[in-house]
Order: structure tokens, then C-alpha cells, then sequence
């Protein structure tokens, strides 16, 4: 479902990303491993375009998509919640969804608010409320609802237990999973494996800006040189 | 008590005019974070549109009401035109390049409307039912400022409607927050912008065309407007509608009763309390701090030290600039005086500028200050000239002082529009208080003493003092100053976690640009023989920030080459053309929108090409 080749990308003059190579199945759920700095968070802004790539490829469903703006790419049926959350503050719940709508694609059975509420069932008792004055979880919880509101094919998660209390992450956990038994793929960007371990079918391990490694989860799992050198923080 | 409610109502019919241009400049600002210095301009030609359509429709009501909504869309069509040929280009380009860009607009609207509509004022003759008076508390007063003032709550109502209970209203809001964010959620950005664009824009239309009864269409609608809608903007907080609201109110009563209580001073009292506001609420009354700018910031310029040959070079410049008076004729020599104030001009407004990071649209206030320290001390007290250079630089010091503490905290964008707001004002005393500055005429017979009448002299005295005060700002610029500086501009939160005192730091900036522009102002004015409220237009300001951009702000040497190419240019151009603003205007939009990385940006793009090559 997506294809990204030999992906170069810069923040001005620093080189961040180098041949980052990536490829997702339909329905699978890929987790992209690293530590802070690695590379993980710019991938998944050049896959939205949020960063323009300097050179690569991104192929989705077949199409060269690096490069082209972010709104075409997320009605494409590319959705992209961000690292840091990124709520609209002053808007309430439900106009924060109402930001995130866009019609369904062909086959699919659309999302509804009232869906996500049974998803996220914290966010239907507070639909009326600021997205500024809203829990870390609850917060992370609204942006995904946000992003699934526009019907997304291939979802990019940018760290979703970052920051959030034990119960909240085992939480999101169980809602990712959800929807990945909802045959959304899924690509998951991780510092935790252990978050990871439960959802993830494949993994990707990112160190300054390249692969080091990629398998199956049971692979890395398997691993003991590898986590060591990777991924031990 | 009787000429209470008659104040208090005319002021509320200026406060509903001035919240129909002001929310519009606010809902563009919020979503697409420029300022749109052609927001006044889109206000005049409503006013000009206006009027060519109400007096050609039946004069009733009804459709004085048509015509009216008719104005607003065509404002509104003018403004998605702009849009999608100017600011489109300039969405990612840095502040000051969209803040010249719209610019541009105002130079190149001013000129198309004297061209299309003549440069007599176009009074709309007012039907009799627009001529009716109402009784109010037993004082009469006019039905259409009743209209006015219904029109204002009405179109707060309606915004708030728009803005809260549309899809439409919640991307506009998501987008003021977030516009990256909401791009990223499939929106997409462009048509939000245009349709914002054209909704502000029908706004400022409006307002122009409902100010027809009570004033008239005339060309200096576009800047009068723009300032006191900077000031609304700025005292009610940027991208706040209730804001702007408010500020309309506290304005547009002040104004009402400032013309009785201190007709002269008017403007300086509504900057008073602007300034007063932003001391206790530097982000308006309504507005919150700005979001970081979520794109990732441009590297800011770095000043350089120029290589030897080109120090030479300069030497060599110098040399032949001292000798000049031998070679060129009278007329030449008053072209090279003015290119020497122009150098003052130029690197006073860059050092703030480009090492100071504060990017200023009224430079030509200090200008103007210095002129009339100078003019003034000769025309009241009869001090000779040395004394009058030596006035001039302290006046617009101290002025630039007293105006630095109250902005130096602010914002870039703030700051911008305070200090366009800040010249207008200073034009205003200049225009208005005739029996000190002599109004419109100005202040004549400003000469130098005999010894230094002949333009050999006047020109050398010129060249001493420019070159000499640019070698001292190029020395600030080298000491731990001029690196304190950089870094506050760089990061401010850094340098004072390394107990750097920015705000010191850049209002110290702000009174070295102001006392070397002033000293400027002084010599031309002894060159002219003459000081004008001219000197301080705003068309002066942003011949200031051309001749910087020309140069580009990375180098010292950069403002002097800018106002040198900029004084031959605009001489070739005043005596080529009558349509000056127009060309001025079109070069400035079409250099912004070509190289929205600036010129020496540009340059140094094609360089770094040809060597890879």
C-alpha cells in the first residue's frame, strides 16, 4: 500500500533523512523504531507533506505522492495525527471533528462522531468542551478521532502513548487495535517496543535518519543484539 | 450634559465604519498571518465603487441597500484578484516581503483610482431621506448615524454567526490556530485563503461604501483608513473580532470626543491610549500571544564583513565622492546630496532592521523629526545650522525613546504596524497644527549660513556627516553591542537566559536608527531650504525599506549600494513619469513576488548554482 525509496529530506542545511526506505501492506501495522532524533517523526511529515522531500520516492496505492501538498495527500486517504498533539485549543470537540470530516472513499463505512464515541468512549461525555482544556490522553484520543474523520486508508500515528499515564497508553493500545481489526493500516511511530510488541506486525528500527534493521515483530523479538543496539535507552 | 449624547452617538456611528474595515483586517491576519497594508486601499474603492454605483441607481432606500451589497461584492472580487496574483506568491516568503507586497497594492490602487476616477473629491449628493434627523433625548440627530450604528452590532452578529455555526467558520478558526494542522486534515488552504480574503475585503468595501453619506470618495481614504484600522486592530488584539469590536468603540468614542475636548490632538490622544493598552496588555485587550510560527523559521540574516578588494573598492568610492564637486554640475551635486542623505536613511533603518530585527514602516517619522528639530529651532529661535544638525539627531533620539519603550516588548508584526501608525500620526501634527509648523506649506527659507550656501559645500557637509555616521554604525555592529544584538534577535528567550536585556537592547537600536535618520531629515531640509509634511509619509517610509531591500539586509554594505541605485532610479523615474506610483508599486510587487527570498537571496541562489554547475 505504501512504498518509500531512497527518501532524502532536510531541515535547512541538516541532513535528517538518508535512503529512508519503508514498505506497508494493506491491513498491516508497521512500527517504526528509534530513538528521539532518529528520524521517525520526519518521515511520517514527508509522507504527508507537511516537509517537501529533497529526493525519494512515496508510493501510495501505486502513486508518487512526495512532494505533492498535504491536503491532497490526506484526501488520498492518507491520515496523519502528529506527535504533539496539536488540537485546535479554543475549538470544541466536536468542531475539532468537524474539521477533521472528508467523504468516505468507495467501500468503506464512513466514520461518524457517534462511532468515534464508542472508540473513544471519554470523548463523548465532553463534547462540548475546548480542546485546550482537555487531558494529555484526551487530547491524543480527539486528534486520532480528528484524523479518522476524514476516512483515512492508511493511518500515520506519530508516538500516541508519548507522555500519557500507564492506563491511558493501555487504552490507546486497545483502540489501535480496534482499529487495525478494522483493516486500517497502520504505520506506528515508537520508542517504546513494549507499546509497540502488542499491536505491531512488522517493525522498522531508524537511527540517524536511515534503516538498521526490519523484520517481523517475533524477529526483533528474537533479537537480543539488535534491541541492545538500537533501541536500549 | 446636552453635548454629551450628541458625541457619544457620533462616536458609535464612527466606531460601527471603523469595526467593518477593522474585522476584516483581522479575520485576513488571523488565518493567513499577513498584514494587509491594502486593506485601506480596498476601503477607498469601495467608497470610489460606491459612488458610481449609487448615483447611477434610483435614490430610495432600497436601493441605495442594493447598491450598497453590490459595492461589497466587487470589493470583494478586487480582493481575490489581489490575492491570487500578489499574496499567493508570498504566503512563505518573511513578514517584511508581505508587508511590501501589499504595499505595492496601495501604490498601484492609488494610481489606478486617479487615473479612473480624477483627483476631485466625489461627494455623494445624499437623497432626502438620507438628510432626516431623529429625535433623541430631545437633541436631533441624524437618522443615517443611527443606521450606522445598527449596522456595526448587526455585522458582529452575523461574523459571529459565519464563524461559530459554519463549516466554513470552523476551518477559518481551526486555521487561525493551525494552519499547517488543518492542510494536514485534507483542507485545503489555498481556497480557504481566497474566500477569507474576499470576505475581509467585502468588508473593507463596505465600510467604504457606508462611510459615502457622511464623507465622500477621495484619494486619501486608503492611508487615513489603514491607520486608524492598525490601531483598532492593535488595541483590540490581532485576529480577535470581539476585539476589534471593542477597540472600534473605545476609538471611535475617543475620536468623537477628542474633536471637542483637544480638536489639534486628536490622534496624538488616540495613540496615547493605544500605547497605554499595549503597556498593560501587550497582546490587545482581546487577543492572546502569537503562536510560535509552526513552519520552521528562516534562517535570519548574518551581517558580514566585507572581503578586501571590496573594501578598496569603497575606498576608491569615497575618494571619487569627495572629489565629485570638481566634475559635476549644480544640478548633479543636489542629486548626490540627496544620495547622501538617502545613505543615512537607508543604513539608520537597517541597522534596526536587519541586525535589530525590527522591521519598521514608519522610518520616515525620524526623518521628519529631525527636519522640523532643525526647522523649527531656525524658524522660532533663529539657531544657526551647526546647532540645528547637532538638534535634529537628539530630538528624533529622545522621540524615538519615548515611542521605543512602549513597543520594543511587542511582536514583529505589532511592531510593524505601530511604527506606520506612529508616522501617520507624526504627518498629522505636522499637517494639522499650522500655526507651529506651518501646515501644508510647511516651513520655508531653512538655509545654511552664507559660508555654506553653495551646493559644493552643502554636498561635502552631507558626505561627511552620512559617511561618517555609517563607519560608526558599522563599528556598533562589530562591538559586543551589535552581537548582543544579533543574538536577541536570533532568539530572544536565549539571550536572556544568558542575561542579555533585549528589550534595552533593541530600543537602544531603535534610538541610534531614530537620531541617525533624524540628522538626515536635518541636512536635506538645509539642502531644500525647506521642512514639509511630505517628509514623513508613508511613501517616504517605504522608499526607506526599498533602497534596504534593494541592498538586501545581509551585508553593511548593502543599504548604502541600496541608496545609491534607489536615489538614481526614482530620479530617472519622477522625471520620466507621471504615473510614478504605479511603476514604483508594480516593481515592488513584481520583485517581491520573483524573489520571495529577497534579492541578495536570490542572488547568492544563482551563484551557489552557477558554481555547482
Amino acid at each position: 500500500m505504501l512504498l518509500v525509496a531512497g527518501l532524502n529530506a532536510h531541515y535547512g542545511r541538516a541532513h535528517i533523512l538518508r535512503d529512508m526506505a519503508l514498505e506497508i501492506g494493506a491491513g498491516e501495522v508497521m512500527v517504526l523504531l528509534g530513538r528521539n532524533g532518529a528520524g521517525k517523526s520526519t518521515t511520517m511529515k514527508s509522507i504527508i507533506g507537511l516537509l517537501r522531500p529533497t529526493s525519494g520516492r512515496v508510493l501510495y496505492g501505486g502513486r508518487d505522492i512526495a512532494g505533492e501538498e498535504p491536503h491532497r495527500v490526506a484526501r488520498s486517504g492518507v491520515g496523519y495525527v502528529p506527535e504533539d498533539r496539536r488540537v485546535f485549543a479554543d475549538l470544541t470537540v466536536m468542531e475539532n471533528l468537524e474539521v477533521g470530516r472528508q467523504p468516505a472513499r468507495e467501500g468503506q463505512r464512513a466514520w461518524t462522531p457517534a462511532r468515534l464515541f464508542e472508540l473513544f468512549p471519554n470523548l463523548g461525555r465532553m463534547r462540548d468542551r475546548p480542546g485546550g482544556r482537555m487531558s494529555g490522553g484526551e487530547q491524543q484520543m480527539l486528534t486520532i478521532a480528528r484524523t479518522l474523520m476524514g476516512n483515512p486508508r492508511l493511518l500515520l500515528l506519530d508516538e500516541p502513548s508519548e507522555g500519557l499515564a500507564p492506563v491511558i497508553v493501555e487504552q490507546m493500545a486497545a483502540a489501535i487495535l480496534a482499529l487495525k481489526a478494522e483493516g486500517l493500516t497502520i504505520l506506528l511511530a515508537e520508542q517504546n517496543p513494549h507499546f509497540a510488541g502488542g499491536i505491531a506486525d512488522r517493525a522498522t528500527v531508524v537511527e540517524k535518519g536511515a534503516v538498521v534493521w526490519s523484520g517481523s515483530m517475533a524477529a526483533l523479538r528474537a533479537d537480543d543484539d539488535a534491541r541492545r543496539r538500537y533501541l536500549a535507552v | 450634559m446636552d453635548s454629551v449624547l450628541p458625541q457619544l452617538l457620533t462616536g458609535l456611528a464612527t466606531a460601527s465604519s471603523l469595526f467593518l474595515v477593522a474585522s476584516g483586517l483581522t479575520i485576513i491576519f488571523g488565518v493567513t498571518r499577513i498584514v494587509n497594508f491594502s486593506h485601506g486601499s480596498l476601503t477607498m474603492l469601495g467608497a470610489y465603487i460606491g459612488w458610481s454605483i449609487l448615483t447611477r441607481l434610483p435614490r430610495d432606500p432600497a436601493w441605495f441597500a442594493l447598491g450598497i451589497l453590490l459595492t461589497a461584492l466587487a470589493t470583494a472580487l478586487i480582493g481575490v484578484l489581489i490575492e491570487r496574483v500578489v499574496l499567493r506568491r508570498v504566503y512563505r516568503a518573511p513578514e517584511l516581503f508581505q508587508l511590501l507586497a501589499t504595499f505595492g497594492v496601495v501604490l498601484i490602487v492609488q494610481d489606478a483610482t486617479l487615473w479612473l476616477w480624477g483627483a476631485v473629491e466625489l461627494p455623494l449628493p445624499r437623497p432626502r431621506w438620507l438628510r432626516g434627523f431623529v429625535e433623541v433625548a430631545g437633541g436631533r440627530f441624524p437618522f443615517y448615524d443611527l443606521v450606522l450604528i445598527a449596522i456595526g452590532p448587526v455585522v458582529l452578529g452575523l461574523l459571529w454567526l459565519v464563524m461559530n455555526r459554519t463549516r466554513w467558520g470552523t476551518l477559518v478558526r481551526a486555521a487561525t490556530l493551525d494552519r499547517e494542522m488543518v492542510a494536514a486534515l485534507g483542507v485545503d488552504q489555498r481556497r480557504l485563503f481566497t474566500s477569507v480574503f474576499a470576505l475581509g475585503a467585502g468588508l473593507a468595501g463596505l465600510g467604504g461604501a457606508l462611510s459615502l453619506p457622511n464623507a465622500s470618495a477621495n484619494l486619501g481614504i486608503d492611508l487615513s483608513v489603514i491607520t486608524d484600522a492598525f490601531v483598532v486592530v492593535v488595541v483590540g488584539g490581532l485576529g480577535s473580532l470581539p476585539g476589534a469590536f471593542v477597540a472600534s468603540l473605545l476609538i471611535g468614542i475617543l475620536q468623537a470626543f477628542g474633536i471637542v475636548l483637544v480638536p489639534k490632538i486628536t490622534l496624538v490622544l488616540v495613540f496615547l491610549v493605544m500605547a497605554v493598552v499595549l503597556v498593560f496588555r501587550p497582546n490587545g485587550l482581546m487577543g492572546r500571544p502569537q503562536a510560535e510560527a509552526r513552519e520552521a523559521a528562516l534562517a535570519a540574516p548574518v551581517v558580514r564583513a566585507a572581503p578586501p578588494a571590496l573594501r578598496w573598492l569603497g575606498a576608491v568610492a569615497l575618494v571619487l565622492a569627495v572629489l565629485a564637486p570638481f566634475g559635476a554640475g549644480d544640478y548633479y551635486l543636489t542629486v548626490l546630496t540627496d544620495a547622501c542623505v538617502a545613505i543615512l536613511f537607508a543604513t539608520s533603518l537597517h541597522f534596526m532592521m536587519g541586525p535589530g530585527g525590527m522591521a519598521s514602516f514608519g522610518h520616515a517619522a525620524w526623518f521628519g523629526i529631525g527636519a522640523y528639530a532643525a526647522g523649527l529651532l531656525l524658524h522660532w529661535a533663529g539657531a544657526p545650522m551647526p546647532l540645528g544638525l547637532l538638534a535634529a539627531p537628539v530630538a528624533a533620539g529622545i522621540v524615538a525613546a519615548l515611542f521605543g519603550w512602549f513597543v520594543v516588548r511587542l511582536s514583529g508584526v505589532y511592531l510593524s504596524m505601530l511604527t506606520l501608525a506612529f508616522a501617520q500620526i507624526a504627518w498629522a501634527v505636522s499637517f494639522q497644527w499650522v500655526e507651529v509648523t506651518g501646515g501644508d506649506n510647511g516651513l520655508l527659507g531653512v538655509w545654511p549660513p552664507d559660508w555654506a550656501r553653495s551646493p559644493r559645500v552643502t554636498y561635502w557637509i552631507a558626505l561627511a556627516l552620512s559617511v561618517g555616521v555609517a563607519l560608526l554604525l558599522r563599528r556598533a555592529l562589530y562591538a559586543p553591542y551589535g552581537y548582543a544584538l544579533r543574538a536577541a534577535r536570533d532568539s530572544a528567550a536565549r539571550a536572556q537566559s544568558i542575561g542579555l536585556d533585549v528589550a534595552r537592547l533593541r530600543l537602544v537600536a531603535l534610538v541610534i536608527a531614530g537620531a541617525a535618520c533624524g540628522l538626515g531629515g536635518a541636512i536635506f531640509s538645509y539642502g531644500k531650504g525647506g521642512v514639509f509634511p511630505t517628509y514623513i509619509s508613508i511613501p517616504h517610509s517605504v522608499e526607506a525599506l526599498l533602497m534596504v531591500l534593494l541592498g538586501g539586509l545581509q551585508t553593511v554594505a548593502g543599504p548604502i549600494v541600496g541608496a545609491l541605485v534607489y536615489t538614481g532610479l526614482a530620479d530617472l523615474l519622477v522625471r520620466s513619469t507621471d504615473l510614478w506610483r504605479l511603476v514604483l508599486g508594480a516593481v515592488i510587487v513584481l520583485l517581491v513576488t520573483a524573489f520571495p527570498e529577497g534579492i541578495a537571496g536570490a542572488a547568492r541562489r544563482l551563484w551557489l548554482r552557477g558554481r555547482e554547475a
